[in-house]
């Protein structure tokens, strides 16, 4: 193929992705890497890219320290009962000291915050969530991010990472194609940092046919950022964590701003309170100290995310769905039914049509609720990602290996989605990773650990062939066969898709099975997963743009096999309500108060699995929570 | 709900081309105005919508879940800072307009260029201090949340 081969050279920070951590990472590396080269890679346009393309109505992680409402620890102790204990509390408080600044920063660009007119604070939601108008809240972002790097690459999608050749494990750049022009990218980097986001669309998605990208995470979030990480062999944790959401049905509009401001409650078909009926035997699975409805009430600490939507999967199974949130009330409030409105206008626009067009009017009806299907990320109510090291101060040390949010591989770092143990960090918390993990990599590069940093032309040879082998594939087979998309010799990346959302779906915990798998069923997955890869080999792609989407598929693969790995290391249901091992179904504080840690071998593919401490750094506080809330 | 476009109101300027995180919308190279290429993958973020400066893109709900007949317009207005959204149910009764601001300043003037602060002291550096903190954080002079300054100490154990 004759495509430009387009180098950029000597850059100091390469961002591989500007969603809400790249954006932070951009504007932060500026700071303290005045004269440094800094460069953004990013598959779309920065202005509107990543999962906060339409907007957001809420920030959901703000401690408002400056109000004297929360503090970092408080979040932490949120966190972690949330995910079932198991979280990386040295990073979370280390993004949630930061978070404010982030906020107060968004604030003074222009983001416009909501504020409760009695007391002068940002307008809560719930106890970590404020209210934004926050339909420009991309852009705004984007703005600083531009301001901030020296040159902005849009519409390149990154498919690998280089690495050095002078010293093993560290990151070199980054090489990916122009999706537009074609251009084959070199990025030859002493530093990335990756926050290319989590993924969608790995699993069976509830809605298929034209309706397939109405997924409830962005149709583009590929899990570029676990795949660009795991194919240059850095260690993940938490994969096993993927995220089922509890949604208004078919918009997946987000429900958030409905229970937390809009006070609405959701009933069984027959207009009975469900979730109670469900905890002694949710109990008996995951014991006392993660179920204690009692203390719960008292304290108001929540009930975790992944338990409250197994009592809606049981209740549906029970032949009593479907699932309503409870609108009427609320919504005969005219500022609460403009709030509940806007909450989709500003972040989910598909949920206002797809009521316009089936004239559900919360006012007058109450809508159905539904699980989601499964996704893979690192910063909602989930923690998959990297292992990275912690900051100095906070960090035991087996978290700490010297610099901020570095992955294992030096110089390479994450951020948002990119980052694992770090649920709840949410858009403002993965902006403060970018900031965090931009700030550590100056340093690292100050420090002298980048020095000598070697790529031979034969890694970029082969590293381009890699690349554009699906349009040469394409082409030389596509003759065979008079017309259509069935050729022996290749399946177009579409075609794989639907090979890897079935097969995860059914053995790995998809909603098809209702999140249901054990040993003996990911072992097979694994096997056809194998097969898949082989396959991938052989993808036709007939485009520029039909070899994104393969670069996509490459990547949902990599993510989802890593999925596979931890949920069949990890012998025990840790979160049901997110999935369940039925050979195993319950939690096993004795052998698995623990991380999983894995990382694929990048020249054989082997994965080693290894069990990680799990430290808890900040103490229970009941008493204090009690006072709090 | 994917996107589609209107014949007679595009002229190919390309702006929802640009715009697109889908990279769906494409030039028709016959036509040579735009249309979605790929309308299973389009998310309905409607930043194509927001961008087009003829109205010339519309949305229709899914074909697998939703009925013909309604209409979510949008209109946003860098300028002025707002957005304004008109609701339309397919079965007439219900017609909702609804504004929000997008900015509460002009674009481009208040985030400032990093390079010409004046850049961080060694001491900054070795803390764990971020950009403008700890200005930022409280908005006092209490400094960054540390362990000790939060009275907290690691807890004993070990979980294997
Ligand atoms: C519907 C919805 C509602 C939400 N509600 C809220 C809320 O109310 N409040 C809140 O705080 N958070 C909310 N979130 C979560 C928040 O959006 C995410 O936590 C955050 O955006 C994650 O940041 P990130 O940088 O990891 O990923 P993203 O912001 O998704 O950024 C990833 C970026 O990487 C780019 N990219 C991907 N692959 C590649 C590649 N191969 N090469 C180059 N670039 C690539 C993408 O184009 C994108 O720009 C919501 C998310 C969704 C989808
Ligand atoms: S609505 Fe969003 S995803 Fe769909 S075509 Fe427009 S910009 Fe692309
Ligand atoms: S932005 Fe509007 S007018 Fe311009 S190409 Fe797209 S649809 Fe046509």
């Amino acid at each position: 193929m004759a495509y430009k081969t387009v180098v950029e050279d000597d850059i100091d920070i390469l961002v591989c992705g500007a969603g809400l951590g790249g954006t932070g990472a951009a504007w932060e590396a500026r700071y303290w890497g005045q004269d440094k080269k800094i460069v953004i890679a990013e598959k779309a346009n920065i202005d509107r890219s990543g999962a906060v393309a339409q907007g957001l109505y809420a920030i959901n992680c703000y401690m408002g320290t400056r109000f004297g409402e929360n503090n970092p620890e408080d979040h932490v102790r949120y966190a972690r009962i949330d995910l079932m204990g198991m979280v990386r509390e040295d990073l979370l408080f280390d993004m949630a000291r930061h978070v404010d600044s982030a906020v107060h920063q968004f604030e003074e660009w222009g983001l416009p915050l909501m504020r409760n007119p009695k007391t002068g604070a940002y307008q809560r939601e719930g106890r970590w969530q404020i209210m934004i108008h926050g339909e420009s809240y991309k852009p705004i972002v984007a703005e600083a991010a531009k301001k901030s790097a020296d040159k902005v690459f849009n519409r390149v999608c990154v498919t690998h990472l280089l690495m050095d050749e002078a010293k093993p494990n560290r990151v070199a750049g980054a090489v990916g194609f122009n999706v537009r022009t074609g251009d084959y990218h070199v990025f030859k980097s002493k530093s990335v940092v990756v926050a290319a986001g989590g993924a969608s669309n790995i699993y069976k998605p509830r809605s298929v046919g034209e309706g397939a990208g109405r997924v409830w995470y962005a149709p583009w979030s590929s899990g570029s950022a676990y795949g660009l990480l795991i194919g240059a062999g850095a260690k993940m944790t938490q994969m096993e964590n993927r995220i089922v959401l509890a949604r208004f049905k078919d918009g997946y509009g987000p429900v958030g701003a409905y229970f937390l401001h809009l006070k609405t409650y959701t009933q069984n078909c027959l207009g009975e309170e469900y979730e109670s009926k469900w905890w002694p035997g949710l109990q008996e699975i995951v014991g006392k100290e993660y179920l204690d409805p009692e203390v719960s009430h008292a304290t108001h600490r929540p009930i975790p995310t992944c338990l409250r939507n197994h009592a809606l999967m049981s209740e549906v199974n029970a032949g009593r769905g479907p699932i309503h949130m409870v609108t009427m009330e609320a919504f005969q409030d005219p500022h609460l039914e403009e709030i509940g409105w806007h909450n989709f206008l500003g972040m989910t626009v598909g949920q206002a049509v797809l009521w316009a067009a089936t004239d559900v009017d919360p006012k007058n009806e109450n809508p159905e609720l539904t699980t989601s299907e499964p996704y893979v990320m690192g910063s909602h109510a989930t923690g998959c990602g990297a292992w990275c090291s912690g900051p100095e101060d906070i960090s035991p040390p087996e978290y700490f290996w010297g610099y901020n949010r570095m992955t294992t591989v030096e110089g390479l770092f994450g951020a948002g989605d990119a980052v694992g143990g770090t649920p709840h960090a949410f858009s403002s918390g993965s902006f403060t990773e970018g900031r965090l993990a931009a700030k550590a990599a100056c340093q690292y590069i100050d420090d002298g650990k980048a020095e000598g940093i070697r790529v031979s032309q034969q890694q970029l040879d082969d590293r381009k062939k890699e690349i554009y082998k699906p349009l040469d594939h394409y082409k030389v087979y596509r003759n065979e066969i008079t017309a259509g998309s069935v050729n022996p010799n290749y399946i177009n990346p579409r075609q794989g898709l639907d090979r890897l959302q079935k097969l995860m779906d059914e053995y790995a915990g998809g909603a098809g099975v209702s999140y249901m798998t054990n040993d003996k069923l990911l072992h097979i997955g694994l096997k056809k997963l194998k097969l898949l890869e082989e396959d991938l080999e052989k993808l036709g792609a007939e485009d520029i743009h039909e070899l994104m989407r393969a670069w996509e598929l490459k990547h949902r693969h990599l993510t989802s096999e890593a999925v596979v790995q931890h949920t069949l290391f990890r012998k025990e249901t840790r979160w049901p309500g997110y999935y369940y091992r039925g050979d195993a179904l319950k939690l096993d504080d004795e052998n698995w108060h623990v991380l999983t840690v894995s990382r694929r071998d990048p020249k054989t593919g082997e994965y080693t699995m290894e069990k990680a401490p799990c430290y808890h750094i900040v103490e229970e506080n009941e008493q204090a929570e009690a006072a709090e809330a | 709900m994917p996107t589609f476009v209107y014949m007679t109101r595009c002229d190919g300027c390309g702006h929802c081309v640009d715009i697109c995180p889908s990279d769906i919308m494409h030039i028709d190279k016959v036509t040579r105005r735009a249309y979605n290429i790929e309308p299973n993958m389009c998310w309905e973020c409607y930043s194509c919508v927001k961008a087009c400066p003829h109205q010339a893109i519309d949305v229709r709900g899914y074909a697998d879940f939703a009925p013909l007949g309604h209409s979510v317009r949008v209109r946003r207005d860098e300028e002025k800072g707002v957005i304004a959204w008109r609701i339309k149910f397919r079965n007439g009764k219900t017609d909702m307009d609804l504004l929000a601001p997008i900015t509460t300043k002009p674009w481009g003037k208040h985030i400032p260029q990093l390079k010409d602060v004046s850049g961080p002291t060694q001491e900054m550096r070795d803390s764990q201090l971020l950009f403008n903190e700890p200005k930022y954080i409280r908005l006092d002079d209490g400094g960054i949340h540390t362990l000790e300054s939060n009275g907290l100490k690691m807890k004993e154990g070990v979980y294997y």
